[in-house]
């Protein structure tokens, strides 16, 4: 066949016809991988939560709490609260930790996962068994962080660092601590009057509380400042 | 020796595009961290080079001179990005790691360099055999440097530990060691060659 | 202090070539002289910045507001390959004598992974910044220039170093390639030394 000579007509209708099928391969492509990607993301998320909550029978996930800075999942097991999985995050060596800790109802550390970090390999990323090993002062499982204070031996705390990567130890336990911090906010969930109160985070709570009363009424706002 | 075998024998070994050719640096350097990623890295680019050097050899015809470069590039990017959407999709875990450098195939200098150099003057069945072959010398050199590095970093091959953790040689796994080692396996390459 | 931090993390600590290992082809291709290096690495700069600008808009308002995210990596290419068409056109017009020093380097940088891989880093708010900085069109536009300016240290360097080998006696089997690669990583150690600054 002879080769297409480059004038305007043939060039435009050959680049035009490319990127059509190009581009209707590929939403084609998309149409059909959607699902798949949306389920292996959400694959990965029930996997991390699942590993981290304490394993009991019946036990069923709430509605996510998205807040500024951290995610709780809570469980429950018939109407009792049987645990969380709570999602934090804090600035490590190389970049963003994430992680995924789980707790019981007393606030003992039950598992955890290292869901993206980018600490140096072989050092700092090691914190996805470090923290899991029963060795010296390494494991914060099974701990509770009312008890354990959870910052490194060096600076004073329980919890032994990860050799030569204090700073990732130091992101690390601030993560969870961070996340223990979230889990145990008395208006995160009900029958925590029991576990002290924190009084400025209730009067935040009942603010928020009257402003989504007011939006209903408009005059009341006014009334509201009387 | 017939032709198809003599150009599926060149691009794995005779032009080897990361140890003979010197193309395709920037994934050979950075996806090279284990055997396992490495071999992935190559496997990925391997289906692209295959895929677009069939259907370039396929519409060279259709494709005038002067927007040939475009025409190849729209081509080579629709590929890479079903590869990334097909990742996605099923080794979730795997893009993760590769990351970036899976969009980045796009300018791997050895794909547009066999469409160029090859799949627009070749018959299409050639030019399967021609991109096959690159692929898996791209993937062969990579799996091997993966390997290498893996080793003398932390002690596996393939996950699988040879010795001790401890007695790794960090470095390997990180930024420098990936020249280091690289520099090496070429300077012996160079002198296998020379003999 | 942000934009600050930003420069010392993108320059140093994440250098783009010594430590994300993007642009390794015009790192070991154009380092063998000091001049070249630092043509190379201010049309690096220059293409970097402007791409950057027009994919994030690109991204933020063409692919996202339509959900055809999927798309990116050809549309990027696309626009990075006419952009760079379109400065060499220009800068022929406007400016010859820039264009004489820049123009040999633009073909180059079409197929320069670190111009795509930066234009996604950005538009996918991935890149890697210091604590506290917020992704956004001017927080990229400064990563994208602070990674460019890392891109010619890099460059310069390298070439400084390549300048000085090429002089002296280096065994058969190390010629050529594995030098500049043994080079580098030597280079790469030096800067690893910088990492946990930012």
């Amino acid at each position: 066949m002879q080769k297409l000579q480059s004038n305007l007509l043939n060039m435009v209708l050959s680049l035009t016809i490319i990127a059509l099928v190009a581009a209707a391969a590929l939403g084609g492509m998309y149409l059909l991988t959607k699902e798949p990607i949306e389920k292996a993301k959400q694959e990965k998320q029930t996997a991390a939560i699942n590993s981290v909550l304490p394993q009991i029978d019946g036990i069923r996930l709430a509605e996510p709490e998205v807040q500024e800075g951290y995610t709780i999942h809570r469980a429950y097991v018939g109407d009792s609260l049987a645990g969380a999985a709570v999602e934090t995050s804090s600035n490590g060596f190389g970049g963003v930790i994430r992680l995924m800790v789980g707790f019981d109802t007393e606030g003992n550390i039950v598992n955890y996962e290292v869901l993206e970090h980018a600490e140096t390999p072989g050092l700092g990323s090691h914190m996805g068994v470090w923290f899991k090993t029963d060795k010296n002062q390494q494991s914060i499982i099974g701990k509770n962080p009312a008890a354990t204070k959870l910052i490194v031996s060096k600076d004073g705390g329980d919890v032994d660092a990860i050799t030569a990567a204090t700073i990732s130890s130091r992101a690390f336990l601030s993560a969870v601590q961070s996340a223990y911090d979230a889990f145990m906010k008395p208006d995160t969930w009900s029958g925590a009057s029991s576990l002290q109160p924190n009084a400025a985070t209730e009067a935040e709570s009942t603010d928020s509380e009257e402003v989504a009363a007011n939006t209903n009424d408009p005059d009341s706002n006014t009334e509201s400042y009387e | 020796m017939n032709k198809y075998a003599k150009t599926f024998l060149n691009g794995i070994i005779f032009e080897n595009p990361t140890l003979a050719l010197v193309l395709g640096m920037c994934p050979t350097l950075a996806t090279t961290t284990s055997a396992i990623n490495g071999m992935s890295m190559g496997l990925a680019t391997a289906f692209v080079l295959l895929c677009s050097n069939v259907v370039i050899s396929l519409l060279k015809n259709l494709i005038p001179d002067k927007v040939h470069i475009p025409a190849y590039i729209v081509i080579i990017a629709s590929f890479v990005t079903m590869v990334q959407l097909a990742m996605q999709a099923y080794l979730p875990a795997l893009y993760e790691t590769l990351g970036l450098f899976i969009p980045l195939i796009v300018v791997n200098c050895i794909v547009l360099g066999r469409a160029e150099a090859f799949a627009a003057k070749n018959s299409v069945g050639l030019s399967a055999i021609d991109g096959l072959g690159m692929g898996l010398g791209f993937t062969l050199s990579l799996t091997v440097i993966g390997a290498i590095r893996e080793l003398l970093g932390t002690g596996m091959i393939f996950n699988t530990r040879i010795y001790a953790d401890n007695y790794g040689m960090l470095i390997f796994v990180l930024a420098p060691g990936a020249f280091i080692a690289l520099a090496y396996i070429m300077a012996l390459v160079q002198k296998i060659i020379k003999k | 202090m942000v934009y600050f931090l930003i420069f010392i993390s993108a320059i140093f600590v994440n250098n783009i070539v010594l430590s994300q290992f993007l642009g390794i082809c015009p790192f070991l291709g154009v380092s063998k002289k000091i001049d070249t290096a630092l043509g190379m690495g201010a049309a690096v700069t220059f293409v970097l910045v402007l791409a950057t600008i027009c994919t994030y808009l690109l991204q933020k308002f063409v692919l996202e507001a339509f959900g055809i995210e999927f798309l990116q990596t050809i549309v990027f290419i696309l626009v990075i390959a006419a952009l760079v068409q379109m400065i060499e056109i220009i800068l022929k017009k406007i400016s010859p004598s820039l264009y004489q020093a820049l123009g040999v380097f633009l073909p180059l940088i079409t197929t320069n992974c670190c111009i795509l891989g930066v234009a996604i880093l950005v538009a996918n708010d991935t890149m890697k910044l210091p604590a506290g900085a917020e992704s956004g069109l001017l927080t990229g536009v400064v990563f994208a220039f602070a990674t460019a300016l890392g891109f010619t240290l890099a460059l310069t360097l390298f070439a400084g170093l390549r300048e000085q080998l090429s002089m002296n006696k280096v065994p058969a089997a190390m010629k050529g390639t594995p030098i500049a690669l043994l080079t580098a990583g030597l280079l790469a150690m030096a800067f690893m030394g910088f990492s946990g600054v930012v």
